[in-house]
């Protein structure tokens, strides 16, 4: 069943949370992203359903998290300054492994930079922006109708995976009205929890790993007494500082991100045969699709390998990439992030000339066609 | 009253700190009914406050639940949050500052719970200040105990937000120049609907408000006063964790006319000692939760 409606990303967003089954939301008030939270602000209440305005954001995603641990569908919904407050619970969150979804609607930065233009700044952040060494997902959808579905696909992974799943859009693609098929999620598109598979007993095991490499860590209240701790722990729950029993820990948690991957693929565009290769996600693949038709009509083998999933990056696709490409263009909106993360997998096979700008305006299809011929020009006339 | 006797632990036997439950001891002990053994040994000093509270509170749970399948407790980061990880309960040991989110969360999620905050004064008062402030605003129906120790004991004995003026800490080598906080005024001035101070010096009056904290419905918080042996004693010079629960009750005549007897409490009032405060239920009021103003009981959706 799905019904069409010519909606905001935001509100997109709000509707792709709800049928996702999120019965808790925790935030406080940012540009760009208010509209999500107003939205949820009216639909939640009711139905034992729950909508809080918290005192900053550091305590949103406390509400959350503790939330979460009591069984809700939990997440909140942020732009830069706050997503950097949130850093601190994405951390505990990924160690104790507790499900939760965070959108960021990117604006400018650093610090309030520009609230209310477009930006994609925030994608190291949502790699590094926590201490220590931690595995991520994080989503960008590139339509209203993607906001929509990878709020949905957020949702399964953060309860499949018991991780934060962070879904990074920016500004335009929250504000900008398109037509969205409202589908309704299948069983299987909006997954279940990982949780306990035996009844409690004194040697219960709360963070022993199920057959993916999830704990299978119950909800408070449900007959299971337990720890739950942003120190380093063992099985139990119950604080470790044993060095081989942490390495295995941290190694797991990175492992059990992986299946993101397979899940959320990437729009090949034009590029079975393209030996100039377009890199980009969000907003800006939109630009870059346009690029790649106008780089065709004037016979250049140019297509898009769009991203949908930035973190943990298709690591075996884009090298497989640079390695048939002669050269490959990643096209962001910041000083260079992931184009930096492509370069790496490149390692040296092919040309690259990343096309970056921040400042508060899109990337167009003309200006990257154009930085496209002039890389290609500059590439012939090297020695 | 000898003050030796008024130290002697009640019916019961020691305190938390003793080895877990030897297989032969047929019942144990109300103060051990609840506690996490797997998790001992614990990590408090010796002759740290935090014990003796923590001890009352097992002991006011124990009268008071068969299990604690429902109860829910929820810390910050500190000596005195660590103790919550030793209750066999549902235990969520969170951020430096943030436990009172987690709780709100948690109890918003789940009304039925009953969700317990354990934090310490640079826990709840210094990082937490804000969220203390709002949980109290809120009202939601949570009891939040505070350990004030009046400096930071788990990372060395630095100055607190509550720490007396004039005392030595870490970070405060020529005596501390700022005010302390009064927990239990600015939780009052906030909003909360049960607020109530008690000190570790008398533990059965601790448990008693504890009691009635959970028992009252709405945001209540109890403000415990406990010594840090370990560094603040040290540090200003007051002695063992004797003598620091000793001059807790100075003004009380029998105590006080057996201190001169004590060296290191001798001129106490020239020392950075807390000022006598008032004990008991400070603030008692009755005003609507929020779960309920959010039609949240018994409608799980
Ligand atoms: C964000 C953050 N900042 C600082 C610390 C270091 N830290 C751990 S406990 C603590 C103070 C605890 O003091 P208090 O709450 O009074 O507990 P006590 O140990 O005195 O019982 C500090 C500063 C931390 N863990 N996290
Ligand atoms: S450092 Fe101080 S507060 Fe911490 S356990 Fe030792 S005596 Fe207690
Ligand atoms: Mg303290």
């Amino acid at each position: 069943m799905s019904e069409r409606q010519l909606i905001q990303g935001n509100e997109a967003c709000a509707r792709g949370a709800l049928a996702a089954g999120c019965s808790f939301f925790a935030g406080y008030p940012i540009s760009p992203s208010s509209e999500i939270a107003e939205q949820l602000a009216r639909e939640l209440p009711g139905r034992g359903a729950v909508f809080i305005q918290m005192e900053d954001e550091i305590a949103s995603m406390g509400a959350v998290l503790g939330a979460s641990l009591g069984g809700r569908r939990a997440m909140t919904a942020t732009s830069g300054p706050g997503f950097t407050l949130m850093q601190e619970h994405l951390g505990y969150a990924s160690l104790a492994e507790i499900p939760c979804v965070v959108i960021d609607v990117m604006r400018g930065g650093p610090s309030t930079g520009l609230p209310t233009s477009p930006a994609q700044g925030d994608v190291m952040q949502a790699r590094w922006g926590s201490h220590g060494d931690r595995a991520t997902i994080a989503l960008a959808p590139g339509s209203v109708q993607e906001v929509y579905s990878l709020t949905i696909e957020a949702f399964r992974l953060a309860e499949a995976l018991r991780t934060p799943v962070v879904v990074l859009y920016d500004e335009v693609i929250g504000h900008m009205r398109e037509g969205v098929e409202l589908h309704r999620p299948t069983k299987r598109q909006l997954g279940r929890r990982s949780g306990p598979k035996a009844a409690f007993s004194p040697d219960f095991l709360p963070y022993a790993p199920d057959e993916n490499g999830v704990a299978m860590v119950p909800d408070f209240g449900c007959g299971y007494r337990f720890h739950v701790t942003g120190l380093m722990h063992d099985e139990r729950g119950y604080p470790t500082s044993d060095h081989h029993k942490v390495a295995q820990l941290l190694e797991r948690l990175e492992r059990k991100v992986e299946p993101a991957v397979a899940a959320v693929s990437p729009e090949r565009y034009r590029l079975e045969d393209a030996n100039v290769v377009l890199v980009a996600y969000g907003i800006v693949a939109r630009t870059a699709r346009a690029a790649v038709d106008l780089l065709r009509e004037e016979g250049v083998r140019a297509g898009l390998f769009r991203t949908r999933l930035l973190w943990p990056i298709p690591d075996a696709a884009l090298s497989a990439l640079c390695r048939s490409a002669d050269l490959v263009v990643v096209a962001e909106m910041n000083r260079g992030q992931w184009s930096l993360e492509v370069e790496r997998l490149a390692g040296g096979s092919s040309l690259l000339a990343p096309y970056l700008k921040a400042g508060g305006s899109v990337i167009t299809a003309a200006e990257l066609a154009e930085h496209v011929r002039q890389s290609m020009r500059e590439a012939v006339a090297a020695p | 009253m000898k003050l030796e006797s008024a130290l002697r632990p009640p019916a019961g036997g020691p305190g938390p700190g003793g080895a877990g439950r030897s297989p032969e001891e047929p019942e144990p002990s109300a103060e051990k009914r609840f506690l996490r053994h797997g998790m001992m040994p614990h990590m408090l000093c010796p002759g740290c406050g935090h014990g003796i509270v923590f001890e009352a509170m097992l002991r006011a749970l124990a009268g008071r639940y068969e299990s604690l399948d429902e109860v829910a407790f929820v810390a910050g980061i500190g000596c005195s949050s660590r103790v919550v990880g030793y209750v066999d309960a549902c235990t969520l040991h969170t951020t430096h500052g943030r436990p009172l989110t987690f709780a709100t969360g948690l109890k918003l999620a789940r009304p039925e719970l009953t969700v317990v905050v354990v934090t310490g004064d640079g826990d709840g008062l210094s990082i937490g200040g804000n969220h203390l402030i709002h949980a109290a605003r809120r009202n939601v129906d949570l009891t939040c105990v505070l350990f004030n120790n009046e400096i930071y004991g788990m990372t060395g004995g630095q100055l607190a937000p509550t720490t007396i003026t004039g005392a030595y800490t870490s970070t405060s080598p020529a005596g501390n120049a700022e005010s302390p906080f009064d927990a239990a005024r600015l939780v009052e001035a906030a909003g909360a609907t049960f607020v109530a101070r008690a000190q570790s010096y008398r533990p059965r009056d601790f448990e008693e408000l504890f009691l009635r904290a959970l028992d009252h419905k709405g945001f209540s918080f109890v403000e415990v006063m406990t010594d840090c042996t370990e560094y603040f004693g040290r540090t200003n010079r007051l002695g063992n964790g004797a003598d620091l629960l000793f001059s807790q009750a100075r003004m009380e005549p029998e105590i006080d006319a057996d201190l001169a007897g004590r060296p290191t409490l001798k001129q106490l009032a020239a020392k950075p000692v807390r000022p006598v405060l008032e004990m008991g239920v400070l603030h008692e009021s009755n005003r609507g939760t929020l779960e309920e103003a959010m039609h949240l009981l018994g409608a799980r959706s």
